[in-house]
Formats: structure tokens, sequence, C-alpha cells
């Protein structure tokens, strides 16, 4: 399996170049974007594709950690709460008489806390899945949440706090432009460093990596540290974006974010998967959700869609292996 | 070599009968201190409520435990709760006459249907349990909320016979807790004397080797998922039953109340082992503290942090004593 795998990376030829899961992404963009201007005779514009970007990239800062958990064969279903718990401290602590700029930081260290609990728990005790931990620990960050404003709604932030949700910079999307920055720096870092090497080979072979002298604990315990920081990030321009919070916000957020990471081409046994798809995938469900609501499909539909979104495209590359087995069972 | 194993075996029975004791222990002790508190605790009528409301928590128990010990979790299940549960309702506002024992059968149906394609997509399609229950969950959710158009079923659109599923009793015993005795008796035969049964325990320790001995692990993982699917799909038309009002976003987030309970009850995440014993007493804990905290007059949002905290302890917990067992054997093999 790792041998073939290996090949196909070392021969680099035109044709196995255009066979990639990215360019069925390009594909699947396009179709998308077709559709979208099919439906609503508003839709294509660049005023509108670049405005539908405020609408979903802030889940989009979640998906780039994630794409190196699920690159080393774990998940991270915490994320969405860490989102909540850091927006709701903000709050509180800026209606607190704190300076924004304070409750900023505070939102921004709450969640890298959040991530560091959860690093610490899944390094500390090996024979806990990643599952499990952020699992218990989903229902304890939002419960600590809820403690904390109960049910009720907090606002009321200063008047510049609504530039990272709502700003332009030069007709551009302020939170497009640091996404793009973000982006690059996960990808650089994925791609180019030894640290995104070591991450793929903990997700071929985690043992292995381990005796090669790859300092597993760290790394792991880095990028779910990195996970929490960047949902306190989204939390920041979710609530700029809402202009106020609640303990139930980014809720399912888990699910938008693994749905993309993995319709991204990243799979789930892990060691696969590159940045540039699961960009790509963030655009595609982006787009997807902003077309749908532009024709009034309900949200719980396009929960229905996302769900099958997620699905098919776990489904497909095990598709091929499952008719191959059952020939060779044939053969038999 | 089969001294050592021996060692082992008599080793962990030690320990979970230790951790079984440990938490009729903690259960008995939080028990007597919410008794101090509200002298209301243990009163007939408060444990009899306690036991009927932890009834569908500890059916799905049972599935999940299944579940866990293949090394699979299931998130679906409150969203295949929910769906059952409206489907039935529905069908009970347009049908009134409906006999209540049909009633369940349909739900149980929808419930294995759902189960089955989770069975399907984590046995033939080999999708990680969790990125399959995940998905699954958003689609059943989806299509509860599509199919009611948001909108609520209420008590005065459920016939009397219906409402009656939670509220009658057989023998002297509430119809909820009646059901759970007999699926526990049923699901303990079944998970310590079938063969069957017993595969679910092989495949889950080491899928491996429970291949090489000839077990179908693909027909025990689609079993496992399907049985799953109907105690949720059973749990839902109860659920509704109960509470007399079917919505869409009927309990969300139950799947981790479940989850908790099996993993409070010693079940262990990494597969393999777990117990029916373990999880009533799991779920009984989970059970008091929901009964409680409302009686000591804990806010009702500390209970989700109050739940997470508890699940964390008790993997924390289970870690530490599997971790001091291992040591202990490793010792033993030496001399």
């Amino acid at each position: 399996m790792e041998n073939t795998d290996l090949t196909a990376e070392k021969n680099f030829d035109l044709k196995s170049f255009f066979f990639q899961w990215e360019w069925v992404l390009v594909l699947i963009l396009i179709i998308v974007n077709f559709i979208n201007t099919y439906l609503s005779p508003y839709y294509l514009n660049t005023y509108t594709l670049l405005d539908a970007t405020m609408t979903f990239l802030d889940k989009a800062f979640i998906v780039l950690p994630m794409t190196f958990v699920i690159i080393f064969g774990d998940i991270d279903i915490s994320v969405g709460s860490t989102v909540a718990l850091s927006s709701v401290v903000m709050a509180v602590a800026y209606n607190l008489g704190m300076p924004m700029s304070l409750a900023i930081i505070i939102c921004l260290l709450v969640g890298t806390v959040c991530g560091m609990i959860n690093g610490l728990l899944i390094v500390k005790f090996k024979e806990l899945s990643a599952v499990i931990v952020t699992l218990s620990t989903m229902t304890l960050y939002r419960g600590i949440a809820y403690t904390i404003l109960e049910d009720q709604a907090a606002g009321g932030f200063p008047e510049w706090f609504t530039f990272p949700g709502w700003g332009y910079v030069k007709g551009i999307p302020f939170i497009l432009i640091v996404f793009t920055i973000f982006a690059i720096i996960f990808a650089l870092l994925l791609h180019r460093t030894t640290f995104g090497r070591q991450v793929y080979a903990i997700g071929n072979n985690a043992v292995a990596s381990r005796y090669s002298g790859v300092q597993v604990n760290k790394i792991k315990f880095i990028v779910f540290t990195l996970a929490g920081f960047m949902s306190a990030i989204a939390a920041l321009f979710l609530t700029s974006r809402m202009g106020s919070t609640r303990p139930n916000v980014a809720l399912g957020y888990e699910l938008d974010v693994i749905a993309m990471v993995v319709l991204g081409g990243v799979s789930t046994s892990g060691g696969k998967g590159r940045i540039i798809g699961t960009i790509l995938s963030i655009f595609i469900v982006g787009y997807l959700r902003y077309g749908l609501g532009l024709i009034n499909v309900p949200a719980q539909v396009i929960l229905i869609i996302i769900g099958l979104l997620l699905i098919f495209a776990v489904m497909v590359p095990n598709l091929e292996k499952y008719f191959k087995r059952k020939k060779t069972k044939k053969a038999f | 070599m089969k001294k050592n194993d021996r060692g082992k075996v008599f080793n962990h029975k030690n320990i979970n009968k230790f951790r079984e004791l440990g938490l009729l222990g903690f259960i008995i002790i939080l028990s007597i201190f919410i008794q101090m508190r509200n002298p209301n605790y243990l009163t007939l009528e408060n444990i009899n409520d306690l036991i009927k409301n932890t009834a569908i928590l500890s059916i799905l128990a049972i599935g999940m435990m299944m579940v866990i010990i293949t090394r699979g979790i299931d998130l679906s299940v409150a969203a295949t709760l929910a769906l059952s549960g409206m489907i039935t309702a529905m069908t009970v506002r347009s049908y009134p006459s409906l006999h209540p024992l049909l009633t369940i059968l349909l739900g149980t149906i929808i419930g294995l249907f759902c189960g089955a394609i989770i069975g399907f997509l984590v046995s033939k399609m080999s999708i990680l349990p969790i990125i399959a229950t995940l998905g699954m969950m958003n689609i059943y959710r989806g299509l509860t909320y599509w199919i009611s158009g948001g909108k609520w079923i209420s008590s005065y659109q459920m016939s009397t016979g219906f409402k009656r599923i939670a509220t009658g009793s057989i023998l002297g015993i509430n119809n909820l807790i009646f059901i759970a005795i007999v699926l526990y008796i049923v699901a303990y035969y079944f998970v310590n004397h079938t063969r069957t049964g017993r595969q679910i325990y092989a495949v889950g320790s080491n899928p491996d080797s429970a291949k090489v001995s000839g077990i179908k692990i693909d027909k025990i993982l689609f079993l496992v998922y399907s049985i799953m699917g109907v105690l949720a799909g059973l749990s839902g038309v109860l659920w509704v039953s109960k509470f007399a009002s079917a919505q869409s976003n009927t309990a969300t987030g139950y799947e981790l109340t479940v989850i908790a309970a099996c993993i409070v009850g010693g079940v262990n995440i990494a597969g393999g082992s777990g117990k029916i014993s373990g999880i009533i007493l799991g779920s009984l804990l989970l059970g008091v503290l929901k009964n409680a905290l409302p009686l000591i007059k804990v806010s009702p949002f500390w209970q989700d942090a109050i739940q997470g905290g508890i699940i964390l302890l008790a993997v924390v917990v289970s870690a530490l004593v599997k971790r001091s067992v291992d040591r202990n054997n490793l010792i033993r093999r030496e001399v």
C-alpha cells in the first residue's frame, strides 16, 4: 500500500498530475459556481463572490490546523465548543470593563489553553484516543460557556470591533486577507518544513517515526494547541460578524470543519492530504452553502447536503477498494 | 505464556470488580450526601421517578456498549431517536387508533433502517465510525426538521393509548422500567452466552486475530450498528410517549450522555471490554446526577460542564487503572 503511494509521488508525469483529487475539487468548485450563477442572476460578480467569503471564512481558520490533526490520524471534535467558550469569555471580559484589546488577547489565550488541555491529555494518556478526549472536552468547554453566560447573550462591543467581520481593505474583505496569510503560513509549515514532514510521518506510522527520532508527543501537542488557537481566531471573526455572542454559537462547527478537510482529500486513516485540497473544499462548501441560501433552501436541508457530502467524500476512495475486494473474493 | 495470560485475566477481573464496587460506592456516597442536603431525595416517589427517567438512557447504553466494544462510536443515536420519534408521532397524529405496539414496531423499524445504513458504511465501505456517524447524525437530524417542517407535535395530538406506553405499567412496574429490564436480561444473555455475542468482544479486542479465526468482522460490525439503531428507534418512541411531545430538536446532544454512561460504566473506549452490570451503574450514576442536581439547587446550566468533567475523570481514571494493571503484569512476567 505505502509503496505504491511513494512511487506515485516520485514519478511526476503529466497524467498523474492531472489525475489528482485537487483537480476534481477545482471541477466541483466550477460546477458549484456555475449552478449558483444559473440559480441566481445576482450571483456572478466579484462583489458577491468576495462578499460571500465573509459568511463562511471564520470556520476556515479551524480547517487549517484540523488538516494537520487528521493527517496524523487523529480527530478534534471540540473545536466548536472552543470557539463558543473563547467567544463567551471575551464578551464577558469586555463587559466587566476590560479594554477590548485585552479581551481579544484573553480570547486567544482561552482558545490556546483549551487546545493545550486537549493536547496534554492526548499525549499523556496514550490509551485514550483523541476521539474520546475531545468528545469529553467538547461537553466540558461548552458546559463552562453555559455556566458563565447561562441563557444570556453578551455583546455591546465597541464600534471598531465590527471591522474584522465586516471590514474591507481596498475592496477586499479583511477576513479574506487574514485567511490568505494564515493559509500560506500553514501551507509552508506543512509542505516546506521538517515539522510538516514529521506530521506526515506520524500519520503513516507513529511507532516507526518515534523510533526514527520524531518527537511524536511534542508535535501532537503543538498541533492540538494550534487547533485551539485557530478556534479562538475563528471566534474573534465570528463574534465580530454577529456583534454578540451566546453559549450556543458555533454549534456543529466540528462537522463542517471535518467535512471540509475530508472533502479536501485528507485521508481519515492518516498520512495523506494537502493544504491546497482543503482550501479548495472550504470554498466549495462555502459557496455551496451561500448559493443554497440565496435560493432559500432551509438550513436543515443544507445540513443534510453537508452530511451527504461528507459521507460521499470518504466513500469514494473506499469504493474502489470495496469493488476490488469483491472481485478477489469471486476469483477465489 | 499460558500462565502469564491467566495472571492477566485474573488481574483484570479483580480490577473490574473493584471498578464496579467503586462505582456503586460512589453512587451510595453521593446519595447520602444529596439526602443530607435535601430529604426529599430518598423517597419512594423520587426513586421511582429517577429510575423511570434513567430507563431510556440505559436502553441506549446497551447498544452503545456493543458499538464501543468493537472499537467504534455512534454519534448518531440522538438523531436516530429524534427521527424515529418524530415519524412515529406524526403517524399517531394521522391514525390515532393505531395500536401502541404497532407504533413501537414502527419506531423500531425506522431505527433499524437508520442503524443499518451506518452499519453498511462502517463495515462495507470501511469508513471510520466517527466520520460515518457524524455525517449520518446531521442527515437524520436534518430529515427530522424537514419532515416535521420545524413544527412540534404536542400532547393533544397524540392518542391516549400512545401516551400510555410510558405511563402505564405491567405487573406493577412502569412500562419503561419493564422494557429496560427485559432488554437487559436479553442483552446479558446475548453478550455473555451466545456465540455472536462473544464474537463482538473478539472483534473489539483484536480484529486481526478475530479475522484469522474465521469471524466475519463485517457482519459483526453491521449487526452491532443495526442493534444500536433498533434500540435508538425504540427509545425514540418511548421518549416521545414519555414527554408527550415530539420536536425536531428532541434529545440534541444526548449521544454524549449515552457515551458517558458507557465510559463511566467501565466500557473501554479502546474496545474489547465492557460489562452489562457496568453500564447499569454508569447510567444510574448519570441518572442520579441529573435527578439530584436540581434537588440540591445546582443551576441546570452547570449540568453539561459537570457531565463533561465526569466523563473526562472517568476516562483518565480508567486509563490510570489500566496502566497499573499492565505494570503489575510486567513485574510478574519478570519474576
